[in-house]
C-alpha cells in the first residue's frame, strides 16, 4: 500500500480509514506482516489528521469588489 | 311645488351622464382601494385583465390594461386580499363605473405567504428543490464564504460560534440584507463566489453560508426572490441558509443544500469542534497501540504453544541417531558390496582377456601365418593397441563411478545430520523449560514431605506414647494403670509406668507426674 495519497487525504477519509485499520487490528485476523504495514500506515494517517486539526487559520476577511461587481481581493474585517 | 321644480336645471341623460364622468374622475382620479379579489378568471384574449374587488358591503368592477399587467410583479389571484392603487371611471352607456388598476400590491402577510406559496410551488415543479440536488458539505472546510452583512450581530455570532469550535479562515461577501437590491446583490454574491477559480488570489470557499437575522416577512422578503432561489439551486459550493429565526421560511430554505434555524446554528453544522475531533484522534490511536499489542501477544502465544507441541527432544534425537547410525552401516555395507561386485566383474573379465592373449593368438597362428609374417605383424600391433585402450576405458570409468557413488552417500549423511542438528537447535529452551517445571514440583514435594515428618510435632513439645510393645497410644482406654510406657520426645525416650486415670481429656492432671526420668535405663 503507498502513503503518497495520506499528505492530500481531507480530514474525513484520514479519519474513516484509521478507524476501518483499528478496527481491523483488534480483530487480528490480518497476517502478522499486513498488521505492521496497516500499523505505520495508522500512524501516517493520525499524523495527517492531527496536522489538519492544529491548522487553525482565525483569518476573517470582507471581498472587495472590482468594478464589474466580481471579488477583486479581499481586506481584513474587525467584526467586534 | 311645480316653482320649485321649475328652478331646478333639466338635464339631458348624457348631460347628466358626462357632469358624472366629470365628478367621479376628478374626485376620484387616483385613489387606493383594499378589497378581496373576485371573479378573476386570468387576463383577457385582449391581454386585459377583468375582475371585480369586494369586501363584506360592496364590490366594484375593475380592469388591468394589457401593458400595466406585464409590468405587475403581483400577478392578480382569486381570492386574494390586495391594496389596488388607480383610477375610478364611468362607463357612460351602461350608467356604470370601475376601476382602473394601475398598481397592485398583496395585502397583509397572509397574502404574501400565498404569494410566496405560489412562487415555491412552481419553483419546486421544476425541480430545483429536489433532494438529488443536495450536495453533502465539506466536514472540515478550510475556508467559509459569508453572505451578510459585514455588520452587526449576524457576522459577529457566526464569527464567534466558528471560534469556539474550530478556528476558520472566513470570507465575508457584504451585502444588503433588506429593501429593493437586497435579492440582486446576494444572487450577485452566489454567483461571484462561485466564480473564484481554485487556487486563486482570492480563496474560493468550500461551503457557503447566507445568513440574516430575524424580521417580518416583509424583510426576508429579498431571499424568497426568484434570482436568489435560482443561485442558490445552482450553487456549485455547499450552500447553508440562516435567514432569520426558526420559524420563519424563506424560499432559499428550500434550496440550500442545508438550512440552519439561525446564523449561530449554521456556524455549528459547517463545522466540528476542534477539540472533540482531537480527543477522537487520541482514542482511536491508542486503540491502534493496543491493538497491535494484543496482536503481537496473540502470536507469541500461538508460537509458544507450537513449540509446546514439539516432539520429547530425547525421543527425537534418539530416532534421528539411531537412523543415521543404520544409514552408516548401510552404507559401509553397500560400498563393500559395490566393490566386491565390481571385483568379480573385473575377475571375469581377465580370463576373456587372457583368452585373447597375444601369446595364444600367437601360437595359434604361428603355424599358420609364418610364411606371411612380416605383413601380419604390423596388423597385429594395431590390433594390440586397440585392446589396451579399450581395458583402461573401462578401468576409468568404474573408478568414476564409485567416487560419485561415495560423494553421494557422504552429501545424504551430512543433510541427514544439519536437519537433526537444525531442529536440536530450536529445542533447549522448550527443554530447559521443563527441567524447571519438574525440579520445581521436586521442591515443593520435598519441603511438603518435611512439613509432614512427626518429629517436627515433638519439637514443639509435644510427646509420642507406645506401649511396651511398641504400639502407639492414643487413648486412656489403651493404657490402664501399671501399664509401661515409653514416652519419645524431641532429643529422645523416657521410660514411664500408668499409676492412674486422671480423668478425661479436659480435666485437671494429677499432681505429681508419673514418670520418673528412665531414659538411660533404656
Amino acid at each position: 500500500m503507498a502513503d503518497e495519497d495520506i499528505a492530500k487525504m481531507p480530514f474525513e477519509q484520514a479519519m474513516a480509514e484509521l478507524e476501518k485499520i483499528v478496527a481491523d487490528l483488534e480483530k487480528g485476523q490480518v497476517p502478522l506482516e499486513q498488521s505492521i504495514v496497516i500499523f505505520e500506515r495508522g500512524e501516517k494517517l493520525k499524523a495527517r489528521c492531527e496536522a489538519l486539526l492544529n491548522q487553525a487559520d482565525a483569518r476573517i476577511e470582507k471581498i472587495t469588489m472590482g468594478a464589474d461587481g466580481k471579488a477583486k481581493g479581499a481586506t481584513p474585517l474587525d467584526v467586534d | 311645488m311645480a316653482d320649485l321644480l321649475a328652478n331646478i336645471e333639466e338635464l339631458s341623460v348624457t348631460g347628466l351622464s358626462g357632469a358624472l364622468k366629470r365628478t367621479v374622475e376628478e374626485r376620484f382620479g387616483h385613489v387606493r382601494v383594499r378589497g378581496e379579489i373576485t371573479g378573476y378568471r386570468g387576463p383577457h384574449s385582449s391581454g386585459h385583465a377583468y375582475f371585480s374587488l369586494k369586501d363584506e358591503g360592496a364590490k366594484i368592477d375593475a380592469v388591468i390594461w394589457k401593458g400595466v399587467f406585464a409590468r405587475l410583479k403581483f400577478k392578480p389571484q382569486e381570492g386574494l386580499q390586495v391594496v389596488a392603487t388607480g383610477k375610478v371611471t364611468t362607463y357612460a352607456g351602461k350608467s356604470s363605473y370601475q376601476l382602473i388598476i394601475e398598481a397592485l400590491e398583496p395585502q397583509g402577510e397572509g397574502a404574501l405567504m400565498l404569494v410566496l406559496e405560489e412562487r415555491r410551488r412552481r419553483l419546486a415543479a421544476e425541480g430545483l428543490f429536489d433532494t438529488a440536488r443536495k450536495r453533502p458539505l465539506p466536514f472540515l472546510p478550510q475556508v467559509i464564504g459569508v453572505i451578510t452583512s459585514p455588520t452587526g450581530a449576524v457576522i459577529r455570532d457566526i464569527i464567534h460560534r466558528l471560534g469556539e469550535r474550530f478556528a476558520r479562515h472566513v470570507l465575508v461577501w457584504p451585502v444588503r440584507v433588506q429593501g429593493e437590491t437586497c435579492a440582486a446583490e446576494v444572487a450577485a454574491a452566489i454567483e461571484g463566489f462561485n466564480a473564484l477559480p481554485h487556487g486563486g488570489p482570492v480563496p474560493r470557499p468550500d461551503v457557503l453560508i447566507v445568513a440574516r437575522g430575524g424580521g417580518s416577512l416583509e424583510d426576508l422578503a429579498g431571499f424568497s426572490e426568484e434570482s436568489v432561489v435560482r443561485a442558490a439551486a445552482a450553487s456549485q459550493i455547499p450552500l447553508i441558509s440562516a435567514v432569520g429565526h426558526e420559524t420563519d421560511t424563506t424560499l432559499i430554505d428550500f434550496a440550500a443544500d442545508l438550512r440552519a434555524p439561525t446564523p449561530t446554528a449554521a456556524a455549528e453544522k459547517v463545522v466540528p469542534v476542534r477539540l472533540d475531533q482531537l480527543a477522537l484522534l487520541r482514542g482511536l490511536d491508542q486503540r491502534r497501540l493496543h491493538g497491535m499489542t494484543r496482536f503481537r501477544q496473540q502470536a507469541r502465544v500461538a508460537l509458544r504453544a507450537l513449540v509446546r507441541a514439539m516432539p520429547d527432544a530425547d525421543r527425537m534425537m534418539a530416532e534421528r541417531r539411531q537412523r543415521l547410525d543404520r544409514n552408516g552401516e548401510r552404507l559401509r555395507a553397500g560400498l563393500k558390496d559395490k566393490a566386491s561386485r565390481l571385483r568379480v566383474g573385473l575377475g571375469r573379465l581377465s580370463p576373456r582377456l587372457a583368452g585373447q592373449s597375444p601369446r595364444v593368438r600367437l601360437a595359434l597362428a604361428k603355424a599358420r601365418v609364418d610364411a606371411i609374417r612380416q605383413r601380419s605383424a604390423r596388423a597385429f600391433g594395431e590390433a594390440q593397441m586397440r585392446r589396451r585402450t579399450k581395458i583402461d576405458g573401462l578401468e576409468k570409468s568404474l573408478a568414476k563411478a564409485l567416487a560419485a557413488r561415495l560423494a553421494l552417500e557422504r552429501e545424504r549423511q551430512l543433510a541427514a545430520r544439519r536437519r537433526w542438528l537444525q531442529q536440536a537447535g530450536r529445542l533447549p529452551r522448550a527443554f530447559s523449560e521443563r527441567q524447571l517445571v519438574h525440579k520445581r514440583k521436586l521442591q515443593g514435594l520435598a519441603a511438603l514431605l518435611n512439613s509432614l515428618d512427626h518429629r517436627n510435632v515433638l519439637g514443639r513439645g509435644f510427646a509420642l506414647v507406645r506401649r511396651a510393645d511398641g504400639t502407639l497410644v492414643s487413648k486412656i482406654a489403651a493404657a490402664p494403670p501399671g501399664t509401661l510406657l515409653s514416652i519419645e520426645m524431641a532429643d529422645g525416650q523416657i521410660a514411664a509406668r500408668v499409676e492412674r486415670e486422671a480423668g478425661k481429656a479436659g480435666a485437671t492432671p494429677a499432681p505429681e507426674a508419673a514418670a520418673k526420668p528412665q531414659g538411660q535405663l533404656f
